[in-house]
């Protein structure tokens, strides 16, 4: 498989219908390596629409999603530098953390898969629990667990939905520190979340959702909440 | 790609081996079903000829319409099939692996069911070990490549655990009646190799043409 790289990612009038409802709606943007970009509206907004068109597994119904000068075309080489964390967290509840994560950077062709999985989990803070099946786990630690499988493989583009679902203080800390840690290390962050406290001081970008529209776009934003307020509750 | 395969058919055993839930539940129907024929058709010690074939391949099939749904069931719950779809692993090879998983577990139940099936009904079904390997692996592999595209493509679907069968049983048709009929050719007291030749060619030329399919399709059905 051809490695593959991008500095950017770019939405031109991207549109997803399921049926006759609208999901995501002409949606335009761009953004590039070392930033995180947060997309912020009500449930129903197309956020993660948008997020899974993004990571390949939806298709638009118009419009061009480009990844550099890559199409979706790139297949298997792309997809090889995206990492998804979903709604739902991807983990076999059967398996122990330490065989999820081995399981998934097998599948992402990384060769010492073990060594791999366990340094993943120190840094989840579940070193301890390497060996514990994932069903045993709370919400909180399948999330961190779940992270660290969307992460495993070193991706360029990070697509995280809701990544701070379920997690005490002390676990919303080290995300947010591990998120900036990736923005530094050159990845492209794209993030849904509702929590506008937590994704202040964090997002270098902020797209307001509304309706599977973008209804306002900011540039190194501050005062979420207000915007918020103003754009999608009027 | 092979370790793709691999890596996801461990990834099965592994999960089987910890719940059991599939074999247990796939043994158990089969077993159940060959008994229930049996009282009804086994009449003072004997049945009528060529209904241990029948009656192995209706147990074969049931079984695994039971086995598919689960597996994928199980990859739905936790959209895991979607992380699949995620890694850079081609999507063929995604199949592969499914199909392997589940072809080695039906494998598994019917080393129980085909000596089971020769005790109660056809003694001399396992006169031909080879062939009768050949005949069952061959037909439960077409039976598993249709099998497990449909489970795969109707993983999203709200009533997929009727339209499984609804899809699967009229397609593989061809796989029933030559199960059955080379089945039915081996247990004959003048063993006809001939016959049996033809319809595991007929079986084999079924794997090739629906594991080719599959393989072609996988990836556009897999992808919204």
């Amino acid at each position: 498989m051809t490695s593959v790289d991008f500095d950017e990612v770019s939405a031109e009038d991207v549109s997803r219908h399921f049926g006759r409802r609208r999901a995501v709606s002409r949606m335009t943007f761009r953004t590039s390596r070392g930033t995180i970009l947060g997309l912020l509206g009500p449930n129903g907004a197309g956020k993660s629409t948008l997020l899974a068109m993004l990571a390949t597994l939806l298709r638009p119904s118009s419009g061009i999603i480009r990844y550099g000068t890559l199409g979706t075309s790139a297949g298997a080489a792309l997809r090889a530098r995206i990492g998804v964390l979903g709604h739902d967290l991807f983990l076999y509840p059967e398996l122990t953390a330490r065989e999820n994560l081995a399981f998934f950077a097998g599948l992402y062709g990384i060769a010492d898969t073990n060594a791999h999985a366990r340094a993943a989990l120190e840094r989840a803070g579940l070193g301890a629990r390497s060996e514990d099946p994932v069903s045993s786990f709370s919400r909180g630690m399948r999330q961190r667990v779940a992270l660290e499988r969307a992460l495993i493989h070193d991706p360029r583009l990070a697509l995280l939905d809701e990544p701070f679902t379920g997690l005490d203080d002390a676990s919303t800390g080290v995300l947010v520190s591990r998120l900036k840690t990736l923005r530094d290390s050159g990845a492209i962050v794209i993030l849904a979340t509702h929590d506008l406290d937590l994704a202040e001081g964090l997002l270098d970008h902020a797209l307001f959702l509304r309706d599977g529209r973008i209804v306002e776009a900011m540039t190194a934003p501050d005062a979420l909440r207000s915007t918020y307020r103003s754009v999608i509750g009027r | 790609m092979l370790r793709a395969i691999w890596l996801i058919v461990r990834k099965d055993l592994t999960v089987e081996v910890r719940s059991r839930e599939l074999a247990y539940t796939t043994l158990f129907f089969a077993v159940s079903c060959v008994l229930v024929f049996a009282f009804s058709l086994v009449q003072e010690g004997r049945a009528a000829e060529g209904v241990g074939a029948g009656v192995l391949w209706m147990a074969i099939m049931f079984a695994g319409n039971l086995a598919l749904g689960r597996t994928f069931e199980r990859e739905r719950q936790s959209e895991t099939l979607r992380a699949l779809m995620l890694v850079p692993a081609s999507r063929p090879a995604v199949y592969l692996g499914k199909l392997t998983g589940i072809v080695l577990l039906l494998v598994l139940t019917e080393a129980i069911l085909v000596p089971l099936v020769a005790l109660l009904f056809e003694s001399r079904l396992l006169s031909h070990p080879f062939w009768l390997a050949s005949v069952v692996t061959t037909g439960t592999i077409g039976f598993a490549a249709v099998g497990t595209l449909f489970a795969a493509m109707l993983v999203r679907a709200r009533s997929r655990d009727v339209l499984l069968p609804v899809l699967l049983y009229p397609i593989t048709v061809p796989v029933l009646i030559a199960g059955v009929r080379a089945t039915v050719a081996i247990a004959q007291p003048e063993f006809e190799v001939d016959v049996v030749q033809f319809w595991l060619m007929m079986l084999i030329a079924f794997d090739v043409v629906f594991i080719t399919l599959a393989l072609w399709t996988f990836e556009p059905v897999m992808t919204d």
